[in-house]
């Protein structure tokens, strides 16, 4: 299908129009950004995406390489050179239903994929011409965004319904990719969402300046006009039992109940007033919209505020501290900056923004005033020793090396794990000693009827890797329920 | 299957505690005794956690009792009977383990008698001798008393004030049938104070001990941690570990604490619900 594809008349032709060398000797797009002194202080989104020419520009680097390794490296297998070559041509619309037919949420997953990890990796100017790859992530968001704003929304065609209903626990991405997809093989599917919104970690944790909500609810419009059925404020396996959705004629159900619980060091003075995890930060903020005067929901705004870890989670939370008017934003990160999980795109931006960076440092104690709240953190300073399980560096503590400083705010963002909410209602299932489900290489559990993906089976991944699972757990429960 | 969470019946039970019947039938056939619910009023609301007083399967409602404390208590408060809970959703938490253990002291302080009440029914119906403690600031704030007697082999009222039953705190109460007869297991529901006296007191005689706890919480889930308390040492969520632990290793002064988290935004956000 891809070679079909790349056979055809216009591709043959727009791969004869410029030469190889002319091609590759175009320097990468740079993302369009807003100043960094002018965003720290709002939750506009900082990348601003491409305009069209820069897009058609970028899209000519493209090679259109009989074996695309890109696709390789993309977890849901987007046909990439199909749909950077429909940019090149201008047919901007019919990129992103090349796109759309792979991934319930290109807009998303062209503004959060780890793109330096997954497609672009596999570049051939990353591979073999050892120059910056194609902006594929770019590319991607600029079809998507161009859709959403063309006012013509491609709907994907529904065969006729086949009338068997599936249920989604979860509505984060792969929740939804998995929705979508069974949507597109005739199912009716209801989404079941805990929270009083749609959307996951896509809501509650991506900040507003990194993933605007209307990004998201114009991917969820698309999905309810699909015929996706969801349901908010109502948890499976305690408002409604996997047995009460059986005889209610649900044949399949999909658990993608994310890693909500926030893990935390279990160190002196965690429990004191100021110290939270990012979990709650983010979902204070992004989610309840806690930095608006209108809302009543409060959050802490610290005068200087340190978020504990490396990832892309604590690199939100730290910049979420700048625009909540923080004058000292902090990370403190017990490994060194190459080691540190967060996209590099993530780290460069919250250094433009003037986030401190403090490497090679680790929390040991918080002190508080007589009021209970945080006041002094001290540090370990930390150097690099052998690599450990996870191939990086270990982190060595200085003996008698500490530091205290002066906090107000102290943000935890040390990684997460399984919510066991929905694994511990559901009896029978089979749950792994790290609380994930347990699943086959289906994704189907140790139930049957029951399949699962995303963060409650892999433990705190990505986005994409979510998506991709529920796309997999689709064509697998299409195939259980023949 | 789904409704909208209307409210179906609302009593004043005293000045400033208000008895809401609400429209919940999931909710109402899932709860057990001891779980809660999550609410939120308005598009701008705060999801606050509130402990399920009673349901009714038939009619598929659940009843809140809620007072008056801050802006998302006063919101709840203000609706009628008619108007909807904008969300709603639960039961949430570990039920209330209930066997029969032999004699029960269940004691209820303010507005935490309400989800005794459930409790005291259970620990009833299981084969429990149950005295229930209700304990108010004065006459006027004693709820739920009829209700309670239904339940209860004995009904003891503490009034600060002296103005009804007898004068003194709930522990006095507490301590009165302790000295009385052999009591296997106390129950204490109230504000945080009154569990932390009431522990002290139950530690000193042996006796074991349940609290069921009101933390700060966003989600209800497990998934931010604002409710976080220390439990022997160790760090438990009261949304999932909870709400119900064993009171002699609850750290309250430290719970006491973390309740303040955001006492000034409280006071500065009063404005709202000022007409």
């Amino acid at each position: 299908m891809i070679q079909e594809n790349r056979n055809q008349a216009w591709r043959e032709e727009l791969r004869k129009s410029m030469k190889t060398k002319e091609r590759t000797d175009i320097p990468r797009v740079h993302m369009n950004e807003l100043d960094p002194h002018y965003r720290a202080g709002n939750q506009e989104e900082v990348n601003r995406g491409l305009t069209a020419e820069q897009a058609v520009g970028e899209s000519r680097r493209c090679l259109d390489c009989p074996n695309p390794a890109c696709m390789e490296g993309c977890p849901v297998n987007i046909n990439i050179p199909g749909f950077v070559k429909n940019i090149e041509r201008g047919e901007f619309l019919e990129a992103a239903r090349i796109l759309k037919a792979t991934s319930a949420l290109p807009a998303v997953c062209g503004r959060v994929c780890p793109q330096e990890k997954q497609c672009e990796l596999h570049c051939i100017y990353t591979q073999k011409l050892k120059k910056e790859p194609v902006a594929i992530g770019y590319l991607e968001r600029f079809a998507a965004d161009y859709e959403q704003k063309s006012g013509q929304i491609s709907i994907p065609e529904i065969p006729h319904k086949n009338g068997i209903k599936v249920a989604a626990v979860g509505s984060g991405p792969a929740g939804l990719s998995f929705a979508g997809d069974m949507a597109k093989l005739g199912y009716s599917v209801t989404v079941f969402e805990a929270l009083h919104e749609i959307g996951g970690v896509l809501k509650y944790g991506i900040p507003e300046f990194r993933l605007p909500n209307s990004v998201v609810d114009v991917e969820i419009e698309s999905l309810k006009k699909m015929g996706v059925h969801f349901i908010k404020n109502c948890i499976v396996g305690k408002t409604i039992s996997i047995q009460a959705l059986e005889e209610d004629g649900f044949k399949g159900i999909f658990v993608g109940s994310g890693a909500g619980l926030p893990r935390f060091m279990n160190i002196p003075g965690e429990n004191l007033i100021g110290v939270m995890s990012s979990n709650e930060y983010l979902t204070r903020v992004n989610l309840m919209d806690a930095a608006n005067p209108e809302s009543d929901t409060p959050v802490a705004k610290g005068k200087t505020v340190a978020v504990i870890g490396g990832g892309n989670t604590a690199m939100d939370s730290v910049r979420t501290a700048l625009r909540l008017g923080a004058e000292r934003a902090i990370i403190v990160y017990r490994r060194s900056e190459e080691e540190m999980p967060a996209r590099i795109e993530e780290v460069k931006h919250a250094k433009e923004e003037g986030v401190e960076f403090m490497t090679l440092h680790n929390p040991i104690a918080y002190f508080g005033d007589e009021k209970g709240r945080v006041k002094t953190m001290r540090l370990q300073k930390m150097e690099l020793g052998e690599p450990d399980a996870s191939g990086r560096r270990s982190p060595v503590e200085i003996p008698g090396a500490t530091e205290d400083i002066t906090v107000d705010v102290v943000i935890v963002s040390v990684g997460v794990s399984p919510n066991p909410l929905v694994p511990q209602s559901v009896e029978g299932l089979k749950v792994s000693k790290w609380g994930t489900i347990e699943v086959n290489e289906n994704m189907q559990s140790s139930i049957p009827m029951i399949f699962a993906g995303g963060d409650i089976v892999r433990g705190g991944a990505t986005v994409i890797l979510a998506m991709g699972d529920g796309r997999k757990a689709a064509a697998a429960m299409d195939e259980y329920l023949k | 299957m789904f409704c909208m969470n209307k409210i179906v019946s609302k009593e004043n039970l005293s000045e400033n505690v208000v008895k809401l019947e609400i429209e919940a039938p999931l909710i109402a056939k899932a709860r057990k005794a001891g779980h809660f619910v999550i609410v939120k009023i308005g598009q701008k609301g705060e999801r606050i956690p509130l402990t399920i007083a009673a349901a009714d399967t038939e009619k598929g409602t659940i009843t809140l009792v809620v007072q008056k404390v801050g802006v998302s208590s006063t919101r709840l408060c203000n609706l009628n009977v008619g108007d909807e809970i904008t969300d709603l959703v639960g039961p949430l938490g570990k039920a209330t383990h209930i066997e029969n253990v032999g004699t029960v002291v269940c004691a209820g302080g303010g507005v935490g008698v309400a989800p005794l009440l459930p409790i005291v029914e259970a620990f009833k119906k299981a084969g429990n001798r149950v005295i229930t403690v209700l304990a108010a600031r004065t006459k006027e704030l004693v709820i739920l008393e009829e209700q309670m007697r239904q339940y209860s082999d004995e009904v003891i009222v503490m009034t600060d004030d002296g103005s009804y039953g007898k004068k003194g705190l709930v522990t006095e109460g507490i301590e009165e049938v302790i000295k009385r007869e052999k009591v296997n297991l106390c129950v204490s529901i109230g504000p945080a104070v009154m569990m932390k006296f009431v522990s002290l007191l139950t530690k000193k005689y042996g006796i074991p001990t349940i609290v069921s706890l009101n933390t700060i919480m966003v989600d209800g889930t497990g998934m931010c941690g604002a409710c976080r308390i220390s439990v022997g040492g160790k760090t438990k969520f009261v949304c999932v570990d909870g709400p119900e632990f064993d009171a002699h290793q609850v750290d309250f002064d430290e719970m006491l604490l973390r309740l303040s988290a955001y006492k000034e935004e409280e006071k500065a956000d009063h404005y709202k619900i000022q007409q």
